[in-house]
């Protein structure tokens, strides 16, 4: 078998021709630099709009994924982390009846107006209320420090909500004790977390229900805004959540951890035009490459028209002649896809820690604008192969 | 020394056998004649040399006997192949057997003085990478151009361009070569070197030449002299 595949790649090594498309392009630099300048920027326009689509897609999810759980409760009306509307605690206390259960968390979550201490000015922030005895997080280290809300007043600050909310991180660093107003309370910031911030927040804090409820003094104490619910190891999250629909009545909403990461990107995806102006970005992207690689193979063909037409009278076939300038389009594409990847990594790490978005080069987006690389330069090549035709072996002589 | 074959009797080693080739180009009012009733035999291994002055239909002639433009009227036969009527496709499976060399050179620009050559050789079939590449060598030393091989055509000067043109030209092992004034852009020395080369390598392979030449000084390599005026073809005494 080894032999047989070794024999048959000798055998194309012993009939393997000049490599013409690669000579064409490669003995004119000046031309192989301008095409793989335009390629790559394409590229980096298509990379950064879609990282910058997709990581604020992923952005808006950051608190979602942080929780410890595999069902969730909301209310029918929640649209989005920024539109959370209440429903009865007793709720998620009823899906203890179911045997799969193991264990329900009540959370409150509402933005609320933080005073930066150190400006004075007012700004939303994303406040969690939970009951400190329970581990609603993943995150160990927030759980540890959770019994600290326990102190009426005493909340947690996200050390990556943005500069806005005033130097809380530093000055807590500093040993300084840290107090506030939120929703015109005062406050004292017990500790650091690390969340993130999202798209609808562009900051977190986390505290005892108590504390939220003295914040919300509006907001009824048998209410909450989230219900998480912890399964038997090995259960099937999508087979509970159909148990739990018919268990309650039609004033809440079942949805796994996924759907409600779900729900949250499908609300950024279709109530705003985030998605749309991104695409449309990467699209203008495409656009652009597809212009300047024509542009470039184009002129590289009508220049070497001669050439083409003494290989025809030479006795060279035009499917062969067409497969060069093929070859000329997939080696730009390859070339001109190396620098834009490079550059793309580089400018995603300049974005993350810039914006604190989570831009990262997933193997899918890295795979989909290399094949729109792919398609740009093979099709321009093919357009470019029309001029092929205009070659004429009888004009040579 | 070959003896040239009589005109008027075809042996069937002819190279090309040509009766009553008509040719016009445009359409309408506008046609016009640039070929008429031509009549011509080349067996392999001639030398033929065609002059004329310009505008006469040599290039035209060239162009059809090398099956790079479709016949009109009359018969063409390559090698015994009938090219009235022959498809595109046919025709380019003919022109593997011929060579043919430029006014201009036409090389390619992209490529060294050896790739040139072996884009000739990589046209015959079964052979190795390696053994083609080694003909091309071969054939640009034949040219006398081995200590040339990595030089791209623009550091060649216009004699040896057309050199590896020849070489080009003979590396695909053609049954017919079609030449075209290849002495033009040469002075009369280098001129000389590539026609003497030309007609000894031809005559080594046994290949049957055609050539165009508007120079007096290279007229003694043909073992025939064809003469062309507004369309017709007449035999030309050689004074040798």
């Amino acid at each position: 078998m080894l032999s047989r595949v070794l024999a048959s790649i000798g055998g194309l090594w012993r009939s393997r021709r000049i490599p013409l498309a690669w000579l064409l392009l490669t003995r004119q630099p000046m031309r192989l630099a301008v095409a793989l300048a335009g390629i790559a920027f394409a590229g980096i326009l298509m990379f950064m709009q879609l990282g910058f689509r997709d990581g604020l897609f992923e952005a808006s999810v950051t608190v979602h994924k942080l929780f410890d759980t595999d069902v969730v409760l909301l209310s029918p009306r929640t649209t989005s982390s920024i539109g959370m509307a209440s429903f009865p605690r007793r709720r998620l206390v009823q899906t203890l009846a179911d045997p799969e259960v193991v264990s329900i968390s009540p959370v409150n979550w509402n933005l609320l107006l933080w005073r930066n201490p150190e400006a004075r000015t007012t700004r939303s922030i994303l406040t969690l209320g939970f009951e400190p005895d329970d581990p609603i997080f993943l995150d160990p280290a927030i759980s540890s420090q959770a019994k600290l809300l326990q102190n009426r007043g005493w909340i947690l600050f996200d050390e990556r909500s943005r500069p806005e909310f005033g130097p809380v991180s530093a000055w807590l660093k500093q040993g300084r004790t840290v107090e506030t107003e939120v929703s015109g309370e005062r406050i004292r910031v017990a500790g650091l977390v690390s969340l993130g911030p999202s798209f609808g927040a562009d900051g977190n804090m986390i505290t005892s229900r108590e504390t939220y409820l003295r914040l919300m003094p509006n907001s009824p104490p048998g209410n909450i805004e989230l219900g998480l619910i912890r399964l038997q190891p090995g259960a099937d999250p999508d087979a509970a959540v159909s148990r739990l629909k018919r268990l309650l009545p039609g004033d809440v909403r079942v949805l796994t951890k996924a759907g409600f990461e779900e729900l949250e990107k499908t609300y950024w995806r279709t109530s705003t035009a985030i998605g749309f102006i991104f695409t449309l970005g990467a699209g203008m992207g495409f656009v652009v490459g597809c212009v300047i690689v024509y542009q470039i193979l184009y002129s590289d063909v009508s220049d070497h028209l001669p050439e083409y037409a003494t290989l025809m009278a030479m006795g060279y076939r035009l499917p062969g002649l067409l497969g060069v300038v093929a070859r000329e389009g997939l080696l730009l594409a390859v070339l001109g896809y190396l620098p834009a990847y490079v550059a793309g990594q580089g400018l995603y790490a300049l974005v993350r820690s810039g914006t604190r978005l989570p831009v990262v080069m997933d193997p899918q987006r890295a795979l989909l604008v290399f094949s729109m690389i792919l398609v740009m330069c093979l099709g321009s090549a093919g357009l470019a192969m029309r001029r092929l035709g205009d070659a004429d072996p009888a004009e040579i002589f | 020394m070959q003896t040239p074959s009589p005109p008027n009797n075809r042996p069937p080693s002819a190279a090309i056998a040509v009766q009553g080739l008509s040719h016009w180009y445009g359409r309408g009012d506008a046609q016009r004649q640039v070929l008429q009733e031509v009549e011509l035999s080349i067996a392999a291994g001639e030398v033929v040399l065609l002059t004329g002055p310009s505008g006469c239909g040599k290039t035209t002639l060239l162009t059809l006997v090398g099956a790079l433009r479709q016949v009109q009227a009359g018969s063409v036969q390559l090698f015994g192949a009938e090219l009235l009527g022959a498809g595109r496709r046919e025709r380019q499976q003919l022109r593997r057997r011929i060579g043919m060399i430029f006014q201009g050179h036409n090389l390619l620009r992209c490529l060294t003085a050896e790739q040139n050559v072996q884009m000739g050789a990589d046209l015959l079939p079964g052979l190795g990478y390696r053994a083609r590449r080694d003909q091309a060598r071969e054939w640009l030393r034949a040219v006398g151009l081995g200590d040339h091989l990595g030089k791209l055509p623009h550091d060649l000067s216009g004699g040896q361009k057309q050199r590896v043109a020849i070489a080009r030209a003979l590396a695909a092992r053609p049954e017919l070569l079609l030449a075209d004034e290849p002495t033009a852009a040469l002075d009369s020395r280098s001129g000389r070197e590539v026609v003497d080369l030309l007609r000894r390598l031809a005559r080594d392979q046994g290949c049957a030449v055609l050539m165009v030449t508007h120079d007096p000084r290279i007229l003694d390599v043909a073992d025939r002299l064809l003469r062309m005026e507004d369309g017709r073809l007449f035999d030309q005494v050689l004074e040798a």
